[in-house]
């Protein structure tokens, strides 16, 4: 499958406008980094390397042509694996997670748990005032919307790999890049949805 | 004054997140712990060190050698002598192997100090900064190699990767954007980048340390789930210089407290 995507950056670059022509291609920084960045503790040099969906969205500034970032959008739904039975898990142990910026950093403690950032770019319960605006709103996210089985689809979904639904969102793919596991992500998409959940009250 | 006085007060009823902000960047921006590293920064300047037994005192950082007004703005800037384009710390690592005969390994050991025990680095950037207070910033851009180092940052600050898909634009890229309570800077936005890129290096309140330019990189790497740039690398440099650029003709201020 990479190599299909790796495939698919070549047109991309070349939508690129004549007046970047000299800036280094994605290739060039990506040399640049394998020699000039050296592994620490968990973050290993093959978080270096992009994928194809990186690189789409690296050399298309985020902004791939429509057709392409559906096809990229398609190929990261097949990444998510939904649990069988319920999506929703517990909200009370969600804010724990939502809470924490830890993890996947070099001066995390690998395989320690690993919190979801949400606050870092996300309103979510009304109690928490220091929430950033990177990402839109989520305050009464299920109370909006709705909490049955397909909206608990889509949330769980969009939490396990964001690029499924939106090719270059700033998302993290949380659950796609194992910073998240199931039960975590079942519990923030009952963060969201519950209408026992502070976020809907 | 009184327009200004009034847009502040319109820009705090429509954002009181950001009024209180700067707010408090004001108020700690006034008497400056960076005080005390710089006159630390002039001693070890000053200090015989290494196997030379000798000063960084000839240091050429781009104004000729011992010469610090103005030099600190200037950066970063492409050397004749070594062929390559540096920024301040890449710079002084240079003169401590050549000057004073240190090995970079020994040179390097500490790079980024912490709140008990800073680094070499960090008081010697406090002071050679702190001397081109008043002077506009104005980073090489003719050499090919000044060009190329800057391209390459720019290249580099649009670069997604890593684990979670993030290039410094993810934070940095869009005006009004917060993380938690703190303002993000556009900072390929000359406007919104020079005022902040004018203060650096800088006293952080948070961490009761100093940090440098290359410390403020490493840690948005970190954050960024990256593995490490290797200290004074051209990854590095290129970075400063694409910071440094957007910067081009603002008056320096620094050293700068942030919080």
């Amino acid at each position: 499958m990479k190599k299909t995507l790796l495939t698919m950056a070549l047109p991309a670059a070349a939508l690129l406008s004549a007046a970047a022509w000299s800036d280094p291609s994605a290739e060039d920084v990506t040399r640049v980094l394998q020699r000039d960045f050296h592994a620490k503790g968990q973050a290993t040099m093959d978080r270096v390397v992009q994928d194809g969906l990186q690189r789409v969205c690296t050399e298309t500034r985020n902004n791939p042509p429509a057709g392409l970032a559906k096809t990229l959008e398609a190929d990261q739904m097949k990444t998510i694996v939904y649990p069988q039975g319920s999506l929703m898990g517990d909200w009370k142990r969600a804010e724990k997670v939502a809470q924490s910026g830890r993890g996947s950093m070099w001066n995390d403690k690998p395989g320690a748990p690993a919190g979801g950032g949400c606050y870092n770019c996300h309103q979510l319960s009304p109690q928490e005032h220091s929430f950033g605006t990177v990402g839109p709103s989520l305050l009464g996210f299920g109370r909006k919307r709705g909490s049955g089985p397909e909206m608990q689809r889509y949330v769980y979904g969009k939490i396990y790999n964001a690029k499924a639904f939106n090719a270059c969102s700033q998302m993290p793919r949380l659950g796609y890049a194992g910073t998240l596991n199931e039960q975590e992500i079942k519990d923030l998409t009952a963060l969201l949805l519950d209408p026992a959940s502070p976020v809907n009250q | 004054m009184r327009a200004i006085l009034c847009s502040a007060a319109l820009v705090a009823a429509l954002s009181p997140a950001f009024a209180e902000e700067s707010k408090y960047q004001k108020m700690v921006s006034e008497d400056s712990p960076a005080e005390l590293f710089q006159v630390g920064g002039e001693e070890l300047w000053k200090k015989a060190q290494g196997p030379k037994h000798a000063s960084l005192e000839k240091c050429d950082l781009g104004k000729g050698p011992g010469v610090l007004k103005g030099a600190y703005a200037a950066l970063p800037r492409y050397f004749k002598d070594t062929d390559r384009v540096m920024d301040l710390e890449t710079r002084l690592l240079y003169c401590m192997e050549t000057l004073q005969g240190r090995s970079r390994e020994e040179a390097t050991k500490r790079v980024f100090g912490n709140a008990n025990s800073p680094s070499e680095m960090e008081y010697l950037s406090a002071y050679i900064a702190s001397k081109s207070r008043g002077v506009k910033m104005n980073p090489g851009h003719s050499h090919p190699k000044e060009k190329a180092a800057f391209e390459l940052g720019r290249a580099l600050f649009f670069h997604r990767a890593g684990a979670w898909d993030f290039s410094c634009a993810s934070c940095h890229g869009e005006p009004n954007k917060r993380i938690r309570m703190s303002q993000l800077p556009v900072l390929d936005d000359p406007k919104a980048a020079a005022p902040l890129i004018a203060t650096w290096p800088a006293y952080r309140v948070s961490n009761s340390q100093f940090k440098t330019m290359q410390w403020r990189i490493n840690d948005c790497y970190r954050q960024m789930r990256m593995p490490e740039p290797t200290f004074a690398s051209d990854a590095t440099v290129a970075m400063n210089m694409f910071l440094a650029t957007m910067a081009k003709g603002e008056t320096y201020r620094g050293p700068g407290t942030k919080r």
